[in-house]
């Protein structure tokens, strides 16, 4: 789960971790408002959308009147920003952030991360920030210092020096780099934060050390225990579709394709887009109804999948364990008959019961087409949308 | 031979008397498993299922011999009973919750690595279906008529996935020595590679079909391993082709995060270290058929 940058300043000031001064507003009024509390000459006005190289989008913008802050806000507020992380769709700005300008001496990149190939946390850092870290990864590798941590006694004062160092950090400012560096790493661990990237981490002309941008993203897992963190979801950043989904219970991602899927199990649905894909077809979703497939569960689904108006054909695929095909058939035949379906259904079924299922989906006078094979259902999935597409075509 | 299980292994359920615990202790008790009792603290001395009900896991290793266990415990409990049945000296752990912080399992890992490795627990998952040495003993939530005894090696991260690669070999007639689920999280118990290795030990086994996905190093790893190490012919088939970068597709490990995590990349990979990769997922069974074959 992602938070705003506001949101990731606060709870890393609340570990004493310097930001400059800033307040939040939802109005061009507001922004103005906060930029008259802050005071000073220059501030920035930041869209608060989930994600990074928002100032490429044109999504920060430096101003030096109140009437420019107006302006600003005024320009930033409801537009949608599209960067290379939020996919051509982008992301609706709906607040904003007004920060005291920051005259910069020195930008680096600062950063912590679990690695899931050494099974620790990693902090990674660069006398090199402002720019995309992949970037620099790709062109100056060396410019970049990982430093692992060790889980059973955590971060050591020592490798926060070595860090700091590593950052370019003068020495007259070491004790404090190394308390911001503990408190990132306090943070993390605290939160159940999976990433946390200060991009930039900044030096002023006044000898300060300031966290400039901050992103930081948590492991859904354990929200459960994260009830402050849970609250600071943002809705209005997700996929409505995805949302909604998550909201029943169910796992799904929005795609551009045309053919709506339900499959059980997220390895199995991967399989059966990919088999879409060399079907000569496209997924509309991914969508993992799960181990205990409900009628009422797969009603929603069926909604889920029918309520993307791209889908022209849909396609279910159940290898049932623990679940039984004459269950699942007689989910989807009533689910069928309820939403009162439109576009071809294709449904295989595989495992348990499995003869019993399809008697059921065969008896059912329902027009579903059915396939034994993964290969024969995406072929048919695929056949059957570009009929749809065909006849839609002459339509018009 | 097979690995991990077989009918000697001496099973305990943690978390028996749940809803969810006791369904599957009874799925495998029927499989033909060697289930010795179960843990739940609180209930020790009395019985569930026929078997024995113990409040600790150090209880249930004394008193049955138990030396494997499954654990159906909840998420937030799941890795301080992993931990238990570690220190209890359980040989092999399955974890079947999903759903347990990754911190949690960081933990976890980190407390497995203190034991010298001659005493140190096998973990496979958490968020898995098990492990499967057909004919001989089911550790697991899968559909266990569907596999079929045999020489061939599943290792892979997807249940129902690794049920398809399954049910397409039998439909060839191919058997499978045991089949590994290593789960879809981000920080597990086992890589590919760990599986691999086993494999490449076990006399039983004659090729390993690998079905790996999107996300992480491990299936490049094992590729390496594979090359390097290994006399047995390697199979794989990475799903997610089609997933876009940066979206988490149900697994909490299938994530195309950086370099290297996608399909694509990793199949190319893999492909040059000399792993013969299943043009589609519906060939799985058919590649494994070509290779066995040439064998």
């Amino acid at each position: 789960m992602d938070i705003h940058e506001y949101q990731a300043k606060e709870l890393l000031s609340g570990y004493g971790v310097k930001i400059a001064e800033g307040g939040l507003a939802y109005s061009p009024e507001d922004a103005v408002q906060r930029a008259r509390e802050i005071g000073g000459t220059v501030w920035a006005v930041k869209a608060q959308i989930h994600s990074g190289a928002r100032g490429k989008a044109g999504g920060i913008k430096i101003c030096k009147t109140h009437d420019e802050v107006e302006v600003a806000a005024e320009s930033l507020l409801g537009k949608r920003l599209v960067t290379h992380q939020t996919g051509p769709i982008g992301k609706v700005c709906g607040r904003l952030y007004v920060e005291a300008g920051t005259d910069i001496t020195k930008e680096m990149y600062f950063c912590l991360l679990v690695d899931r190939s050494a099974e620790r946390i990693v902090m990674v850092g660069s006398a090199q920030g402002g720019m995309d870290i992949e970037e620099l990864a790709a062109t100056d590798p060396n410019a970049i210092v990982k430093i692992y941590i060790e889980p059973a006694v955590g971060l050591q004062d020592y490798q926060a020096r070595e860090m700091a160092f590593a950052l370019g950090l003068d020495s007259d400012i070491m004790s404090h780099a190394v308390k911001t560096i503990k408190a990132c790493y306090r943070a993390l661990r605290d939160l159940d934060a999976n990433m946390l990237e200060i991009n930039p981490l900044v030096m002023t002309r006044g000898g300060e050390l300031l966290v400039l941008d901050a992103k930081m993203g948590f492991d859904e897992n354990a929200l459960f225990r994260q009830q402050k963190i849970s609250e600071l979801r943002d809705k209005t950043q997700e996929d409505p579709r995805e949302t909604a989904a998550a909201d029943r219970g169910l796992s799904y991602v929005g795609l551009d394709g045309d053919i709506g899927c339900m499959i059980n199990g997220a390895g199995l649905a991967m399989a059966t887009m990919d088999m879409i894909k060399l079907a000569g077809g496209e997924p509309a979703n991914f969508l993992d109804v799960g181990g205990g497939a409900s009628a009422e569960r797969t009603e929603k689904a069926f909604r889920l999948v029918l309520a993307d108006q791209n889908v022209k054909a849909m396609l279910v695929n159940i290898f049932a364990g623990i679940n039984r095909c004459d269950w699942i058939a007689e989910g989807v035949v009533q689910a069928v008959k309820k939403i009162d379906m439109k576009i071809p259904l294709i449904v295989r079924l595989s495992g348990t019961n499995v003869e019993e299922g399809q008697r059921i989906i065969r008896e059912s006078g329902l027009p579903i087409i059915t396939a034994d094979t993964l290969a024969e259902a995406a072929e048919k999935a695929v056949q059957a949308r570009n009929q749809v597409a065909a006849l839609s075509t002459t339509a018009a | 031979m097979a690995i991990l299980i077989d009918e000697s292994t001496r099973i305990i359920v943690q978390g028996f008397t749940g809803k969810i615990g006791s369904f599957h202790a009874q799925d495998m008790i029927n499989y033909g498993s060697c289930i010795v009792g179960g843990v739940t603290p609180g209930k020790g001395g009395q019985t569930h299922l026929d078997r024995p009900i113990f409040n600790t896991v150090k209880e249930a290793v004394h008193e049955v011999g138990a030396d494997a266990s499954i654990v159906f415990v909840p998420p937030a409990f799941a890795a301080d009973s992993i931990m238990e049945a570690a220190d209890a000296g359980i040989k092999y752990c399955v974890a079947i919750t999903d759903g347990i912080p990754t911190q949690d399992m960081m933990t976890v890992k980190n407390f497995l690595r203190r034991f010298p490795k001659e005493n140190r627990m096998i973990l496979t998952g958490p968020n898995c279906a098990g492990t499967i040495s057909p004919g001989r003993s089911m550790l697991g939530i899968m559909p266990g008529h569907i596999y079929q005894r045999g020489h061939v090696g599943i290792v892979g991260r997807s249940g129902t996935l690794g049920y398809e690669a399954a049910d397409q070999m039998k439909r060839l007639g191919i058997g499978i020595s045991t089949s590994v689920g290593i789960g879809g999280d981000p920080i597990n118990g086992s890589s590919h590679r760990n599986i691999l290795e086993l494999f490449e030990q076990d006399p039983e086994t004659k090729v390993v079909l690998m079905i790996g996905e999107i996300g992480g190093p491990q299936e490049v790893e094992a590729g390496l391993f594979a090359k390097e190490q290994m006399t047995k012919p390697v199979v794989a088939y990475i799903a997610g082709l089609t997933a876009p970068e940066g979206r988490r597709m149900g697994h909490a490990g299938a994530i195309i995060s950086s370099a290297g995590e996608s399909a694509a990349e990793k199949v190319a990979i893999l492909k040059e270290l000399g792993v013969t990769i299943c043009p589609t997922p519906a060939a799985m069974g058919k590649t494994v058929a070509e290779v066995l074959a040439k064998l």
